[in-house]
């Protein structure tokens, strides 16, 4: 691709880019509420902290580990692969097939 | 050497709470009793976001008490450089009232343990800890104030009484002392001695606060009651009552609620410092 | 009898070993519960805190097992420091080669994005990119411009769709995962840290973007790695987000 042509695709994609910008931000910024935003976590991104007082729960002992309840795991069902090897640099999807 | 300018030179003789920021909108709103507050300084050792955005409103109203939980004074090593390095950025631009830490140790090794440990009192320890005292002062430009333990178990090897090896450290480091009034409770209950001996012993003239913290209680393989400093449930009534003693003893003082775990909602907690209000109010000034 | 604090901590972490001896209850009898009141304050605490840490991962896997695993894991992996917001950083790859768990390979790449999000939420505050001036850019230069990208954004790149099982795991009505691999953003609009799921080609463009290649440069890379790469989805997706601070020639 010519230089000129290639510099035409990208200042198109920027201005189309820019110009989907302008009434989501606008609509962004009349949603913005500064206290609500403000009031807890979100999500638990805030991670744990830490603690100067001692626990009431028993220890876990942390010396054999066994499979005792079922998490989503298992509803997610994602077919297994002997392809949980390197990815492609693409974004294909892999060889797999479809969750049911 | 000090450099501090916090926007509140001194906290108020009344009662303040450990925050959570799941209540930072009924402070905002109305703080009721609650003239001040307490964070861990761990906490806010990010680099922004919410957490600090959350105290720089919050540090405009009222009067900020740091506690750290992680330094380890009472550790065996060398304290942290970088640790020291992230409380001296802390305390510049947070500038709060108050600095504490606990007579505790939580690394060894390379491992931060987060839960704080307990040290022997010796000759050793003490001068161990005194030094390690004066170098945090002197990184942070400010005095801060050392916090008794809870206890669990005792150390054979201890020559010191806990009272004495306070009043001596501060004594050496020119510290101030903070005075966990459940932790004395907790302590004299699990090790048998009377709480009130500790804090007739205690020079209540270096305290600048005092915290207050809910138990849980459990008992020993030999059936002796053994109480756990949990921070998750109401102060129990005769740790308000040796609340009552110490005043009596001290004058007033800044009194903090700790809650940590199973945190109420913000109702509850105000409750409970109404309740140190109350208690302050029955002090000559 | 001394204590050492090597002998308190290697006791506290191995329940197999005794407690210390030297330690005692305060009337002379050998402390043995009493020292098991520390070894339990430093484990359930280390286990709640990667439980609050990995919340998908909870999900996933199930409190109880996840219980179990954070008990092997905080004993092999205690925290190196005091900053407790960023514990966990080696729990992904714990996960990965952690055998009973082989059957499900998702989830060291999953939990990546939970340590992701963390470091956002904890990342330095900055000022977005105004759209506006992209717009003024002389349209000759456009393919020269270099961005630098907010300290709350961050990019991965899985062989599993790592965004679906987060989003099913933790918005309601999320569909299922779809059986493909996924890139996702991190970005943070004032406080709040979200992932995004990056389209086709995203992951390599702004990977060379946040190297400092130029616009031309990463869309060329970009465009070769995926013949569906689509520059102006990426775009809108980090302007929208908030993902770039500053735009320069």
């Amino acid at each position: 691709m010519p230089n000129t042509a290639k510099s035409f695709t990208i200042a198109g994609a920027v201005l189309a880019a820019v110009a989907s910008q302008t009434s989501e931000a606008d609509a962004a910024q009349q949603e913005k509420c500064y206290g609500v935003s403000m009031a807890g976590e979100n999500h638990c991104a805030a991670g744990p902290g830490t603690t100067c007082a001692g626990s009431s729960t028993v220890d876990y002992q942390g010396n054999a580990w066994t499979l005792v309840d079922k998490g989503t795991c298992l509803e997610i069902d994602l077919p297994e692969t002997a392809d949980g090897s390197e990815r492609t640099p693409s974004l294909k999807p892999l060889e797999r097939d479809l969750p049911s | 050497m000090f450099d501090a300018h916090p926007r509140f030179p001194e906290l108020p003789n009344a009662p303040g709470v450990g925050y959570k920021p799941q209540h930072f909108q009924n402070i905002m709103e109305d703080a009721g009793s609650v003239e001040w507050f307490e964070v861990h300084a761990e906490n806010y050792m990010g680099a922004g976001g919410r957490p600090h955005a959350q105290m720089r409103m919050l540090s405009e109203k009222f009067p900020i008490s740091v506690h750290g939980v992680g330094l380890s004074i009472g550790g065996e090593g060398p304290l942290d450089p970088e640790h020291l390095g992230r409380l001296k950025h802390l305390c510049e631009w947070l500038q709060p009232t108050v600095f504490s830490e606990h007579l505790a140790w939580s690394s060894h090794e390379n491992a931060f343990l987060n839960d704080l440990l307990p040290l022997p009192y010796t000759k050793d320890t003490l001068t161990r800890v005194a030094d390690h005292i004066d170098q945090l002062q002197n990184t942070i430009g400010r005095q801060m104030m050392l916090e008794n333990p809870s206890s669990y178990l005792a150390f054979e090897e201890s020559t010191w009484s806990e009272p004495d090896f306070l009043r001596e450290v501060a004594n050496r480091s020119g510290c101030g002392l903070l005075l966990d009034v459940n932790n004395v409770f907790v302590s004299a209950t699990n090790l048998g001695y009377d709480p009130r001996d500790y804090i007739a012993a205690y020079p209540l003239d270096k305290v600048g606060e005092i915290h207050l913290g809910g138990h849980d209680e459990d008992e020993d393989e030999h059936g002796a009651t053994l109480l756990i400093d949990s921070h998750g449930k109401p102060v129990v009534d005769p740790v308000w009552a040796l609340l009552d003693h110490t005043l009596a003893l001290s004058g007033p003082r800044a009194i903090l609620i700790e809650w940590d775990n199973d945190v109420p909602d913000w109702a509850e907690l105000e409750s409970e410092a109404a309740r140190a209000a109350n208690a302050l109010s029955q002090v000559p000034a | 009898m001394t204590v050492t604090q090597s002998d308190f901590r290697n006791a506290v972490l191995n329940s197999d070993l005794p407690a210390p001896s030297g330690l005692t209850d305060g009337s002379g009898q050998v402390a043995g519960k009493r020292f098991d009141v520390y070894r339990n304050n430093v484990a359930v605490s280390l286990s709640e805190a990667l439980e609050t840490a990995f919340p998908v991962i909870a999900k996933l896997l199930g409190e109880e097992n996840l219980k179990g695993i954070s008990g092997l894991f905080l004993r092999q992996s205690p925290p190196e420091n005091p900053m407790m917001m960023h514990y966990g950083a080696a729990f992904p790859d714990f996960l990965r080669s952690f055998a009973p768990l082989a059957h499900l390979p998702y989830l060291g790449d999953v939990a990546e994005v939970e340590q992701a999000m963390r470091r956002s939420y904890h990342a330095a505050d900055s000022s977005p990119l105004e759209a506006d001036v992209l717009a003024h850019m002389p349209a000759d230069q456009i393919e020269n411009i270099k961005f630098e990208f907010a300290p709350s954004s961050e990019v991965l790149s899985s062989s599993w769709p790592i965004y679906d099982i987060w989003a099913f795991n933790m918005i309601d009505g999320a569909p299922k995962p779809r059986a493909e691999s996924q890139d996702v953003l991190v970005t943070r609009i004032d406080f709040d840290p979200e992932p995004h799921l990056l389209p086709p080609g995203g992951a390599v463009f702004v990977s060379a973007l946040r190297s400092h290649k130029t616009l031309g440069e990463a869309a060329e890379t970009a465009a070769n790695s995926d013949e569906n790469f689509d520059l102006g989805a990426c775009l809108t997706l980090l302007l929208s987000t908030q993902a770039l601070t500053t735009a320069t020639l």
